[in-house]
């Protein structure tokens, strides 16, 4: 699952990664809060908890980014189709709110210039725009479908936001080493209404704080879908995973989400995540 | 397809780096073609209409460039149609030429021909002013015309504020003597009328505010120019209706409550200069039932209350008169409506509604259904039913126009 080019390639990126984040840790010790709710109070939330938010965390400090990205779905008989995408997101202020972000699709043609406009929330819905460019039409849309496809993939709604700290509560599980990687292994539960799961299983490396694995358990309990994060880049003490492939084990099909190279630190800010700049994107 | 698109990007590039304007910037040129066929069950209902089959194809060409910094915005979108029945239907329209500067992002002007779309329900455009009709393409009023201006707006932390110059108004564009869905007369669009203080080449002027607070999107807008929507007089010659273009003072509002799977909508406008100021409203919700048969499947459920007070009298073609205000099929109208997404990879929807008058029983139906196929194609079937026509209804001139359209779309 993880070769050992890209292994090799975070071990050597690890201690710089490890002074970036004891450093800005020491700057600011004060500045994350635990929602104790989240955290939990067993010894195995406790942990679940701390091991979740040691990788959470470590994005601190990113500001903003742009990447683009391809998605590559395939069906049971191999078929694939392709979107391409490009995604922009300016961190959130503070871990009581998501982060805001832009999805802007580039194909097929026939939807062209559609943007996604989101303000995620921890437990409430997010506010989210949808501009249809052939109308002209910025409409305010639902955000109740988390469990909904992502434009037919397989990808749910709620799987872009994994990493919010706080939509979850946490249960270790153990360690485990694969592929030569040490693993913390944590169960996570979503907080939040409407999810499609009622749990998830993660398995995040010990040198990084990355997950590598998530398996996602449907409303019945069953194992529903793989997610497998590989090829990860350090960009200043930032991780970002380049290929997210989702297997879903129902339906035999898969998607690919392939990410280009991130820019962060673009210049973005609030004001290039208002409603309004849905009418000028193209 | 590569090779022309890097010719037309050359060429404009050569002709905006002769003017002194180009920096490198980036192009981008695409667009799409269409096949299109329309078929009518029912024979015509007044003399000079086609029967049957109605054939056309259409083409659209999208040239965008951005600026390296992304300040400075040209897009030029250009669309045709050319009809086998309907010689007013085969026509030329630059549905968008505007040069756009973004500043820091707390300001953005537009110069040139534009679309804009206000509002929130789905049954009735009536807070959407900007923009004319374009009649000819269908009868769902949502094709607009490029429409020419200036416009200012400004995004702030207390919202967007759009204000609007509009010179050059367009005349609204309708069947000839051969097309269906006309009235009993066809419209002599040539020689369009302006009244009530209107006149041709006047200036239009509109503003809009808008922001939204936590779950409500609200907004406000006003208008001041001539009406999209003309009054009909019969020609001297008895033989055509001429439109009648009144200038006209709106002020209006939409609004919408997102609540989980609920959408709650309305649109409100009053309007002064074609008779006596009246109101007219749309009030419904969207209510979504998401992976229905637990399959991926969303099922929206649509109802909206459709309310115009406007006196627009006697039918002009029975009395020969011209009423007050334009003519509407939406005086006291109820419409239901379901959409159906498979969310599949060839993102397959199906669209169906049916509105009712109140008053008459009147009733008109639709079902649109669309999917892609591969990468680049995509196939719609669209169909409208009219049943129950009162005599008296704005409907029964088009009561034989039962209608199926099949349409297949390149993009390039």
């Amino acid at each position: 699952m993880f070769n050992t080019r890209s292994k090799c390639a975070l071990k050597a990126a690890l201690a710089a990664t490890l002074l970036l984040s004891s450093q800005a840790n020491a700057q600011d010790p004060s500045v994350f809060t635990d929602d104790p709710i989240a955290k939990g109070d067993t010894p195995e939330s406790i942990k679940g908890y701390e091991i979740a938010a040691r990788g959470d965390r470590s994005d601190t400090g990113f500001g903003d980014s742009k990447v683009s990205a391809t998605m590559v779905l395939r069906n049971s008989a191999g078929q694939t189709t392709e979107r391409s995408l490009s995604f922009s997101t300016l961190e959130k202020e503070d871990e009581t709110v998501g982060d805001k972000s832009l999805v802007i699709f580039n194909s097929p043609r026939d939807v062209e210039g559609t943007a996604l406009l989101s303000h995620a929330k921890i437990l409430d819905p997010d506010d989210q725009w949808l501009f249809l460019p052939a109308l002209k039409r910025v409409k305010r849309i639902s955000s109740a479908n988390k469990s909904g496809p992502f434009v037919g993939s397989e990808f749910a709604f709620e799987d872009f936001t994994l990493t919010e700290l706080n939509k979850f509560t946490y249960a270790y599980v153990g360690e485990e080493e694969v592929d030569g990687m040490m693993m913390d292994v944590v169960d996570r539960f979503p907080r939040y209404e409407k999810s499609g799961y009622t749990k998830q299983k993660a398995w995040i490396d010990q040198d990084v704080y990355q997950a590598r694995k998530i398996e996602f358990y449907d409303r019945r309990g069953d194992l529903l879908k793989t997610l497998t994060l590989s090829d990860y880049r350090e960009y200043d003490g930032v991780w970002r995973a380049h290929k997210l492939a989702m297997v879903n084990h129902k339906t035999n099909k898969e998607t690919d989400l392939i990410y280009s190279e991130f820019q962060f630190k673009t210049g973005l800010d609030a004001g290039d995540f208002v409603k309004g700049v849905l009418q000028r994107i193209r | 397809m590569r090779q022309g698109r890097n010719i037309v990007a050359t060429l404009t590039g050569a002709a905006l780096a002769a003017s002194g304007a180009a920096s490198a910037g980036e192009w981008e040129f695409g667009g799409e073609i269409a096949g299109e066929v329309r078929y009518f069950p029912q024979s015509a209902q007044f003399p000079g209409q086609f029967d049957d089959w109605q054939p056309s194809g259409t083409l659209q060409t999208d040239l965008r460039w951005k600026s390296d910094d992304g300040k400075h915005q040209i897009v030029v979108i250009a669309f045709g149609r050319l009809d086998a029945q309907d010689d007013n239907r085969t026509h030329a329209d630059l549905r968008e030429g505007y040069y756009r500067y973004v500043s820091d992002s707390d300001w953005t002007l537009l110069i040139g021909a534009a679309k804009v779309f206000w509002g929130t329900v789905e049954s009735r455009h009536l807070v959407d002013v900007i923009n004319q009709t374009d009649g000819v393409e269908d009868i769902d009023e949502e094709d607009k015309l490029g429409q020419p201006m200036v416009k200012l707006s400004l995004l702030k932390d207390w919202g967007q504020l759009d204000l609007f110059v509009l010179p050059g108004f367009r005349t609204r564009t309708f069947p000839g003597p051969e097309g269906r869905l006309r009235f009993a007369l066809p419209i002599d669009t040539d020689n369009p009328i302006f009244e009530r203080n209107a006149r041709r080449g006047a200036v239009d002027y509109a503003a809009r505010y808008s922001n939204f607070f936590g779950n409500w999107d609200v907004g406000v807008s006003a208008f001041h120019g001539t009406s999209r929507e003309p009054r009909f007089t019969i020609a001297p010659s008895g033989a055509a209706l001429l439109p009648v273009y009144d200038r006209i003072t709106q002020g209006s509002l939409d609004v919408q409550y997102t609540a989980g799977a609920w959408l709650w909508k309305g649109e409100a406008i009053v309007r002064g200069g074609q008779g006596e100021t009246f109101f007219a409203g749309v009030a419904g919700f969207e209510y979504t039932l998401y992976q229905i048969f637990q399959k991926p499947w969303d099922l929206g459920l649509l109802a909206e209350y459709l309310y115009d007070g406007r006196d627009d009298g006697f039918m002009v073609e029975t009395f020969g008169l011209t009423s007050e205000a334009p003519f509407t099929a939406f005086q006291n109208d109820v419409f239901t409506g379901a959409r159906l997404a498979f969310n599949d990879t060839q993102d397959t929807s199906m669209l169906a509604g049916v509105s009712v008058d109140a008053d008459d029983s009147s009733l008109s139906m639709f079902v649109e259904a669309e999917r892609r196929l591969g990468q680049n194609w995509t196939a719609e079937l669209e169909s409208r039913l009219f049943f129950n026509v009162d005599p008296a209804n704005l409907a029964a001139s088009v009561r034989a126009d039962d209608f199926l359209t099949f349409r297949l779309t390149r993009y390039f």
